[in-house]
């Protein structure tokens, strides 16, 4: 599998991410080594093989509906880089 | 014998005795962790104060008979992946330097509640991503045998700090070989229990399927009392098996007569170092002597194990580590255009190079056009793992193979390359994505003086095999005592 | 060239369980920003989700009630997309096993039936709320609703008007309000929907290239963007440009929709099934179960009005559109049987009012048990059917009882005959042109002169009374 500077870029972007045209170079060199190597599973035929998402068979986990206490505010925005009238701060969001 | 050197169960007995009280035990620790932890750099936060304190209380507790738990007034530390209450938990990142969790992961919780004394937490590789405490953004922890040698990772320091002498015992993280690997690196035990044993809430996320919180100890005997005291169901986490579990110390039988023992072709093939080899193979003699009936099969799936492990790993990677955003916890950038940028420029300064691979990698692996390829692929080569593990469990009571290649390697080693790297986990990732419980005991050790481990894996949810016969291949053996000279 | 347009709608209703999705933090609307979170609402490091049960139960009604198929075997996904008011940088959703699928529900437009279809119905979390600061330099994020169950409706693209989407949102809100699975306040956000629509030339059988506008939230909204968005397209054609598949954000106040800016990476939510939420199995008997004790849904309440209280068609339609109108009713019926007076002043007096002082059916400030009571005293003669007005919009200001009203104002029909004559001998005497015109044969006359005395006496006159002295009076 052939990986460009821009899937790199595209990738980058998605998983937010800034990358130096250094860093780009060597991830894509890294990436397209890496994956050629897991291309090897398509070695394998997996056809009507049923993925597993979970390794032990657990189903139906509940929780009953209770409401119950929440936590102070300030330990919620104890670790916030900016907070103002008790809320997250973040730059002007443009829709 | 100084204090620090004994295991859990032996100053348990002293404290019962009352040949010496949990501040002595306390005290003995912390010394130890002064003198050495220049050399070995283990611990990211050591918290002698509360250390302390909290062994005063216990023992006042002990002394009018109320805590009775063997692990109380033992000292432990914690890999820096588990949230403590008005601890600093840093996952070895820029990215969570200075976050001080609010709340408590049940098993530290759990701990507590046996009276167990928290030193501090460990040092890892960033995010738990690495087989070497390379990784982490503070410090490269040592090899207590070596000190121009890596401890293994990630839970590097949980490995070095129990080996050292400077916790009784230590919880790790596995999610490929994380706890197996740095306890074969440093001569301890190591346990990756069954997915769904213990409790993952409040364990950092690295992949949700296939982490798994487990002790590194001194020996078999504490590597069971610990999962006593950490394993079970947890309405927290809805993962969490809810079965009965059993009393794992009353699997420490001295006897493996007549049980069946499998040992991959695969995992003794090309690559492997002959000393680890040797071991091995040694290992399974004395096994054979002790009346088990050894056989090799094959596993042939196991070379795209390390493939399926890598999608599968970063893919959910990509998608646990992207709430570090600069907004609510952790590190934010100086400097930014706006919220986008913000964004880029937080997860770039706060995260390493090999966690930004891991992203790249799972993120690629679950866009648009590439999910059927990549993730849903390792999802069935995950099946086809899992299925054939059952198919030698019909035959074996458990499998024993080496936990690594080699050992210890030297700093600065294996960092250029990182398929290289990846491909140390061969014998390890098979475990997780299976779902299965590991057990590592030393075994050896190399020309150069180094520790091997031994890797037995189970069947789900039978830890208690896998004990007995690590048990009886200590009773028979003098490799749990070996301790390195720092 | 005439067009048709063609709409979808994605209905996002909360579900009104006392706690959260995932934890335990209360689902109430409102409380100081950021005072109903934690840590695992709030995404903190090493949390992990464990599902309410009622979210399940909820949407299973939901899936029922719209007819469709509850899926045996179902998941939970990630949808992964950075954005400040989705703390864990994923919402946690359904993706290609939903809950509940291939449903429909029946609207009526304009005497018309209609079947709408519903592709799915899935589970999912809200997510915070975003406020611009008092200064303009950042937004502020509050991660109270984060959390908050929702179920997702996605419809078929069977709609073809403004009108359709209408009724349709409005049926799908009755139900919903009828098997108390969501509180259904557009005002709060509770029940919202993004609008997915294109148009084709008439006769053409491909679809348009369509847009999204998110986040209506009112009927009229709807109604607006889905005839700005259809002018704009139709417009966008026929100057010979081409629509783009787009996100746009609709503006109320304006009345025109944005493209919205956040739409460069083509929305790559990399869906993966969520590793630290199990599967969701159900029984058909559980199934079965949640189905019998499903309550009476809207159309079978309208059809048991016609039959059970002869009411109209359209009448019975309006009752019921909505729960809380429908049980007011009943409750009223219950306690006086003159039906035909009960629906006349609920459809009447009492929507127009709601209407005029903008108020919802749960905020009427008097028990359907007073609206029975006001119709008995003018079928008892108590009152006047004029009084009675006046009365009902007292009852709204006070909420009292209009018997204590007409009591405390002394508002009762003045029956007393020897009273009346002088009223009427009033009458007569200072409007001697209208006795004149009566005697000449212009019946109108009549009816001026018992207006004139019902206005003497304040419209407290009985009525009956007043015509007979009045008769008697003219024929001296």
């Amino acid at each position: 599998m052939k990986v460009t500077k821009e899937t790199i870029e595209h990738v980058a972007n998605l998983a937010r991410l800034n990358l130096t045209e250094q860093e780009k170079e060597k991830l894509t060199t890294e990436m397209e080594d890496i994956i050629s190597y897991v291309d090897k599973l398509n070695e394998l035929d997996t056809s009507g093989v049923s993925p597993t998402a979970h390794v032990i068979p657990i189903k139906n986990v509940f929780r009953e509906d209770e409401a119950k206490a929440s936590y102070d505010r300030e330990k919620i925005l104890a670790n916030a880089p900016s907070t103002e009238n008790g809320c997250f701060k973040v730059p002007k969001v443009v829709e | 014998m100084e204090l620090y050197e004994l295991t859990a169960h032996e100053l348990s007995d002293l404290i019962k005795d009352k040949k010496a009280s949990a501040v002595e035990i306390t005290e003995s620790l912390l010394n130890r962790i002064e003198e050495t932890e220049n050399k070995v750099e283990s611990y990211l936060t050591v918290c002698k104060e509360e250390a302390l304190a909290k062994a005063k209380e216990v023992q006042a507790r002990i002394d009018k008979g109320e805590a009775k738990s063997p692990l109380a007034g033992i000292p432990m530390a914690l890999k820096d992946n588990m949230c403590t209450e008005g601890i600093a938990t840093t996952c070895g990142s820029k990215m969570l330097e200075n976050f001080i969790p609010p709340y408590s992961a049940t098993v530290v919780k759990k701990l507590a509640e046996e009276d167990a004394i928290l030193l501090g937490k460990l040092n890892m590789d960033e995010f738990a991503m690495g087989g070497s405490n390379e990784n982490s953004y503070f410090k490269k922890t040592k090899n207590p045998w070596d000190l121009e040698r890596v401890p293994g990772g990630s839970s590097g320091g949980s490995a070095a700090s129990v080996a050292s002498g400077q916790a009784v015992f230590s919880l790790g993280s596995d999610t490929g070989g994380s706890i197996r690997q740095p306890a074969a690196f440093c001569g301890v035990v190591g346990m990756k229990p069954t997915y769904g044993t213990v409790s993952r809430f409040g364990l950092v996320a690295f992949a949700s399927s296939l982490d798994q919180i487990g002790p590194l100890t001194k020996d078999v005997t504490d590597c069971a009392l610990v999962l006593n005291a950490i394993t079970g169901h947890d309405k927290m986490d809805s993962t969490s098996a809810d079965i009965q579990y059993p009393d794992y110390t009353k699997a420490l039988l001295n006897d493996v007569k007549g049980m069946k023992i499998g040992y991959p072709k695969e995992y003794l093939g090309k690559g492997i170092s002959e000393d680890v080899k040797k071991a091995v193979l040694d290992a399974i003699d004395t096994y054979k002597s002790l009346g088990a009936e050894c056989e090799e099969f094959s596993l042939p799936i196991t070379e795209y194990a390390i493939p399926a492990y890598y999608l599968i790993a970063c893919a959910e990677a990509s998608s646990n580590l992207a709430r570090y955003d600069g907004i609510k916890y952790g590190y934010r950038a100086a400097k930014y255009t706006d919220l986008l940028d913000l964004y880029k420029q937080t997860r770039s300064e706060g995260f390493g190079a090999e966690v930004k691979r891991r992203i790249m990698l799972g993120t690629y692996a679950l866009s648009s056009g590439y999910y059927d390829a990549y993730y849903k692929k390792a999802l069935q080569v995950r099946t086809i793992i899992k299925q054939e593990f059952d198919k030698a469990f019909s035959k074996y009571d458990f499998i024993i193979g080496p936990t690594t290649p080699t050992t210890a390697f030297k700093l600065g080693e294996k960092t250029a390359n990182p398929l290289e790297m990846y491909l140390e986990d061969i014998y390890t990732v098979s475990v997780n994505i299976a779902g299965l419980p590991g057990l590592v005991v030393p075994c050896g050790k190399d020309s150069k003086g180094l520790p091997i481990g031994l890797q037995l894996i189970g069947k789900p949810f039978d830890e208690s095999t896998l004990l007995r016969a690590g048990y009886t291949f200590e009773q028979n053996t003098e490799y749990h005592k070996m301790r390195p000279q720092i | 060239m005439e067009y048709e347009v063609v709409i979808g709608l994605e209905v996002h209703a909360e579900l009104s369980t006392k706690s959260k999705i995932y934890c335990s933090c209360t689902t109430e609307f409102g409380g100081e920003e950021n005072t109903h979170c934690c840590p695992i609402c709030t995404g903190m490091p090493g949390v992990l989700p464990v599902l309410n049960k009622n979210v399940v139960e909820y949407a299973v009604k939901a899936g029922l009630a719209t007819n469709c198929t509850i899926a045996e075997f179902s998941k939970q996904d990630r949808k992964n997309y950075f954005y400040p008011d989705l703390p864990k940088a994923y919402q946690t959703s359904q993706y290609d096993l939903p809950l509940c699928k291939e449903g429909y529900i029946d609207i009526e437009v304009e005497g018309e039936k209609k079947r709408i279809g519903i592709t799915r119905i899935h589970i999912e979390e809200d997510a915070g709320k975003l406020m611009h600061d008092e200064w303009e330099t950042g937004t502020l994020v509050d991660y109270n609703r984060c959390g908050v169950p929702l179920i997702e409706i996605v419809s078929e693209p069977d709609i073809r008007s403004a009108e359709e989407a209408k009724a349709y949102v409005e049926n799908l809100k009755a139900i919903l309000e009828y098997i108390e699975v969501s509180d259904c306040k557009m005002q709060e956000g509770s029940l919202r929907a993004d609008v997915n629509l294109s148009v084709r030339p008439k006769g053409q059988k491909e679809f348009g290239t369509r847009t999204e506008m998110k986040n209506l939230n009112s009927f009229r909204s709807i109604v607006r963007a889905v005839e700005a968005e259809t002018q704009r397209q139709i417009n966008e054609i026929e100057s010979g440009g081409v629509v783009v598949q787009e996100t746009r954000r609709w503006d109320d106040n304006k009345g025109v929709s944005y493209a919205m800016r956040s739409k460069e990476e083509a929305h790559d939510y990399r869906y993966f099934p969520e590793p630290d939420l199990v599967p969701i199995v159900l029984e058909k008997e559980w199934i079965e179960k949640v189905k019998e004790a499903l309550p009476e849904l809207p159309d079978a309440r309208r059809k048991r009005y016609i039959a059970e209280f002869g009411l109209p068609e359209y009448d019975a339609g309006i009752l019921t559109s909505s729960k809380r109108l429908a049980d007011f009713f009943e409750e009223a019926v219950s306690k006086n049987s003159n039906t035909k007076a009960v629906s006349n002043w609920i459809m009447g007096d009492l929507m127009r009012i709601l209407k005029e002082k903008n108020l919802e059916v749960d905020q009427i400030p008097f028990p359907a048990e007073y609206l029975a009571n006001l119709i008995g005293l003018i079928d008892k003669g108590t009152i006047s059917g004029t009084i009675a007005k006046k009365v009902f919009e007292k009852m709204f200001d006070s909420g009292k009882d209009p018997q204590v009203i007409v009591k405390e104002e002394g508002l009762e029909v003045v029956s007393d005959e020897g009273a009346l004559v002088e009223v009427v001998k009033k009458i007569l005497e200072s409007n001697p042109q209208s006795v004149a015109d009566y005697k000449s044969g212009k019946e109108k006359a009549f009816g001026f002169l018992v207006g004139q005395a019902m206005k003497e006496t304040r419209g407290k006159a009985n009525p009956q009374l007043i015509n007979k002295i009045l008769k008697e009076e003219l024929e001296k």
